[in-house]
């Protein structure tokens, strides 16, 4: 049993544990931590995979943004805990049976087909000649994917682009909220205004009101008015 | 003893179960049903890794680096989802989200 191999099962039995803290804590707050910790051994699983390009994205994209956006989501909203844990273990029997028939249905279906070491893989190569070591030094895991990611696959990445987009989009128009007492202008309003529509000119016979005498000069502002 | 694909793929199915129980436990609770399809997600993407490593093929890595895209999207959505319920509802009880009556 190697290094690798005592890294792996630390690994899983950490990720495990942290995936069962998750779905039975009663903080939500500490669900979102757990699911941190499950994160981080789920990330040093990739990098023994020797993926270390997702490896440290997880790490970047799920520790990073998504969880801090669930302890922000978690913190603002006001949980009523006993309400949530009503009848939290009223299903327990029922989950855990199924959850033990999924595991054991697929283990006895992987266990079987999928014995493939790195060991056999490597053995079918001849010994390691100076150029074959040279390659594997230069084996670059974020080099291959940036060089297939924008080759091959630079169509669907455009369309990712614009799934990020639409969700920005469509999280900030879900949430944003006019307030009925803000000082809000419209900025089309203010575009498209014509100095007519601020100044108006009228004409007022002023002089002549005031050259005539008083009563008639109130009489015609009367009439003005109306 | 050396670990196999078998191994990776095993650990993949007992997170993915662990994450269908939380969902069946957690019914009341929106944010730990998000959680817990997080770690669907998650058990899914090991399964897409380990296949890339030990099949000597990176498009599973690809794979893996869209749907983290798509996950990231989704709980974005989700969580924004979450806090307009709240706004509207004062609280986030599942069984009382039965305005549409489907």
């Amino acid at each position: 049993m190697d290094v690798k191999t005592g890294l792996f099962y630390i690994f899983s039995a950490l990720m495990l544990f942290a995936a069962y803290r998750v779905i039975t804590a009663r903080n939500p707050v500490h669900a979102a931590l757990y699911l941190v910790f499950a994160f981080f051994q789920a990330a040093g699983l990739w990098l023994l995979l020797k993926a270390e390009f997702l490896g440290i994205a997880l790490v970047l994209v799920y520790v990073g943004a998504v969880m801090v956006l669930f302890l922000f989501v978690v913190m603002m909203l006001d949980i009523n805990l006993d309400s949530i844990r009503q009848g939290f273990w009223k299903n327990f029997p029922l989950a855990t049976g199924i959850g033990a028939i999924i595991v054991l249905q697929m283990s006895a279906v992987l266990m079987g087909g999928f014995h493939i070491s790195e060991e056999v893989k490597s053995a079918n190569t001849t010994a390691p000649t100076t150029q074959a070591l040279e390659t594997v030094l230069q084996a670059n895991n974020t080099k291959d994917l940036g060089v297939l990611l924008y080759t091959k696959y630079i169509y669907p990445l455009e369309i990712a682009a614009v799934i990020l987009l639409v969700a920005i989009i469509a999280a900030i128009a879900l949430t944003l909220r006019q307030r009925k007492d803000s000082k809000h202008t419209d900025p089309g309003d203010q575009v498209r205004i014509k100095s007519r529509d601020r100044l108006e000119v009228i004409k007022l016979t002023a002089t002549q009101a005031f050259l005539a005498d008083a009563p008639t000069a109130e009489l015609a502002s009367e009439e003005k008015k109306a | 003893m050396t670990v196999t694909l078998s191994h990776y793929l095993v650990l993949g199915a007992m997170l993915f179960a662990l994450s269908i129980i939380g969902i069946f436990l957690n019914r009341k609770n929106i944010i730990v049903l998000l959680m817990a399809i997080e770690l669907m997600l998650l058990a899914v993407n090991t399964n897409f890794v380990a296949f890339s490593q030990y099949l000597g093929d990176m498009h599973g890595q690809i794979f893996v680096f869209f749907i983290l895209t798509v996950a990231a999207a989704e709980s974005a959505i989700g969580l924004a989802i979450l806090v307009l319920l709240f706004r509207n509802k004062s609280n986030i009880n599942v069984d009382e989200l039965d305005t549409l009556k489907g």
